[in-house]
């Protein structure tokens, strides 16, 4: 009865995640098809890229200044048992551009950005405003989704340059506070240290991410169903979903731009 | 049989077939609706009324069938080629379905910006002349959570048919109003009637639907059963129609 009921189970979330893989990749070619062939929808764009990038900015820079401050104290000190403090301007920016700024931008845009879309597009689907945009004549994934996707994909890599340098700055006053390394001294190493490529990398990934966060809200928030308890569900879904593939897609997009970018090291 | 323009349905739905997993809602189901009527649909609830006007606006697909308007079939449509049919053939909503991010005038005016190029000020000034018609004026700047439930539902319906539509699909537009606001959006859509509005009046709101309609079609298990006049109606004894009128329990 128990394996019964466990098959049942494995075999439900198999069936969800192959629903979810055929919906993402449909929805996908809906909004590039629509991308093309539809006059693009420049007011709702900018409408998005304004709650997106705008209205996170403060929680990504606040949040950038601290994982920088916090970085270069754990590098500092941990460093510091081997005489190594003075690699901290190093470690800390290729850590910050190439990972942590990435990473921790998406989770933030993916938790605070993803659900905001999931709920909303699901409270629009429960209410019949997506029923009545068709009713309308128009295309929900013109005026939802193209705007979205492309408001994640131009604010992200945005947000994460700009958390990137909150980052840097961070990891610069605390390390001329409390371990002593001057500002020149810093900016010399990070300038010696860090590349374009660097830099790149590390937005192509939130690049990735945006997609993946905006097109997953979207696609969850259209087909929701049982009312509110569905809106929460979605909401929570989509948080949940997108944190995981931030984390797993970090590490192949990490080993691809080893392989392809950076094959020296 | 020789067809002149006035025989020629508005609208004709032919042998409409629908199911949602082992349930059958739809077993051919047939009816016509004429140029300039109004054509009330009863069923019980959970009967399928509301899935016919979602199938005939392509917010549902029909498993088998024909919805036949101006001469071609709805049904193999895409979803791109029924958005022209849905200029002409509109839905207001039970709930009136208004977008809650914007404003009345927003609503209104939504129609008009993705289908036609007029200028703003020409917008303007029909979104005003509409709200005015369904007692709504100045109501312009209000977000919908700022509306009584039955102005939301005027709002809706005004901006169902700010395009002029040849057909207006009504699911269920009284229901939950009180007295005082179904008797204004009843006045709303009569108004619009007497200028020859042709539509589907889907209710279990019977003496709305004796205001409103011309003829009234019941559907029952799936198909449709009777159709007649409202007089007809308001005389017959048969058991179906008992049941609606009277509320008596149907074996």
């Amino acid at each position: 009865m128990n394996q019964a009921r466990l098959n049942e189970r494995i075999g439900f979330r198999v069936l969800s995640a192959a629903r979810f893989a055929g919906g993402f990749g449909r929805l996908s070619a809906q909004t590039f098809s629509e991308l093309i062939s539809e006059p693009f929808p420049w007011r709702q764009t900018f409408q998005q890229c304004y709650f997106i990038g705008i209205e996170s900015l403060l929680l990504v820079l606040m949040t950038g200044i601290t994982t920088g401050s916090v970085m270069a104290l754990q590098f500092g000190f941990g460093l510091a048992r081997f005489g190594g403090t003075l690699y901290v301007p190093k470690i800390t920016s290729l850590s910050i551009l190439r990972e942590m700024g990435p990473v921790f931008t998406s989770l933030l845009v993916a938790g605070r950005i993803g659900s905001g879309m999931a709920s909303e597009i699901a409270s629009m689907k429960v209410t019949q405003q997506i029923d009545a945009m068709r009713a309308l004549g128009t295309s929900p994934i013109h005026r939802i989704v193209i705007p979205r996707m492309v408001a994640c994909v131009i604010a992200l890599p945005i947000l994460t340059l700009l958390a990137d340098y909150t980052a840097l700055f961070g990891a610069m006053l605390i390390s001329r506070f409390e371990l002593n390394i001057g500002f020149p001294f810093f900016m010399a190493k990070i300038l010696e240290t860090i590349t374009l490529a660097d830099l790149f990398t590390g937005m192509a990934k939130t690049t990735v991410f945006a997609y993946f966060i905006s097109i997953a809200a979207c696609w969850k928030g259209l087909n929701t169903e049982g009312g509110t308890q569905g809106v929460g569900q979605t909401t929570t879904w989509v948080v949940v979903t997108s944190l995981i593939f931030i984390m797993i897609a970090d590490f192949f997009l990490t080993k691809f731009f080893i392989i392809t970018v950076f094959p020296k090291y | 049989m020789n067809r002149t323009p006035e025989t020629i349905p508005a609208l004709s739905v032919r042998n409409l077939k629908k199911s949602f997993g082992e349930k059958e809602v739809h077993r051919g189901v047939s009816f016509d609706l004429h140029e300039g009527e109004i054509l009330g649909l009863f069923g019980g609830s959970g009967s399928g009324k509301s899935v016919i006007l979602r199938s005939i606006i392509g917010l549902e697909h029909p498993d088998e069938g024909q919805i036949l308007f101006q001469g071609r079939d709805l049904v193999p449509l895409s979803e791109k080629a029924l958005f022209e049919v849905r200029t002409q053939i509109s839905y207001v909503f039970q709930n009136g379905a208004l977008f809650d991010s914007l404003t009345v005038e927003e609503n209104l005016a939504y129609p008009l910006r993705a289908h036609t190029s007029l200028p703003d000020a020409e917008i303007h000034t029909r979104v005003d002349e509409l709200l005015e018609m369904v007692d709504m004026k100045g109501a312009n700047r209000l977000l919908p959570n700022e509306l009584s439930g039955g102005m939301q539902k005027r709002a809706g319906f005004a901006r169902s048919i700010i395009l002029h539509p040849k057909i207006v699909l009504f699911d269920e537009p009284t229901a939950g109003l009180d007295p005082v606001n179904t008797g204004r959006l009843l006045k709303n859509i009569l108004s619009f009637k007497k200028r020859g509005m042709t539509g589907i009046f889907v209710t279990h709101d019977i003496p709305a639907a004796f205001e409103i309609c011309d003829r009234i079609a019941i559907l029952n298990q799936g198909k449709i059963e009777l159709v007649m006049s409202v007089e007809e109606m308001k005389n017959s004894g048969h058991v179906l129609v008992k049941s609606f009128t009277t509320g008596a329990h149907i074996r």
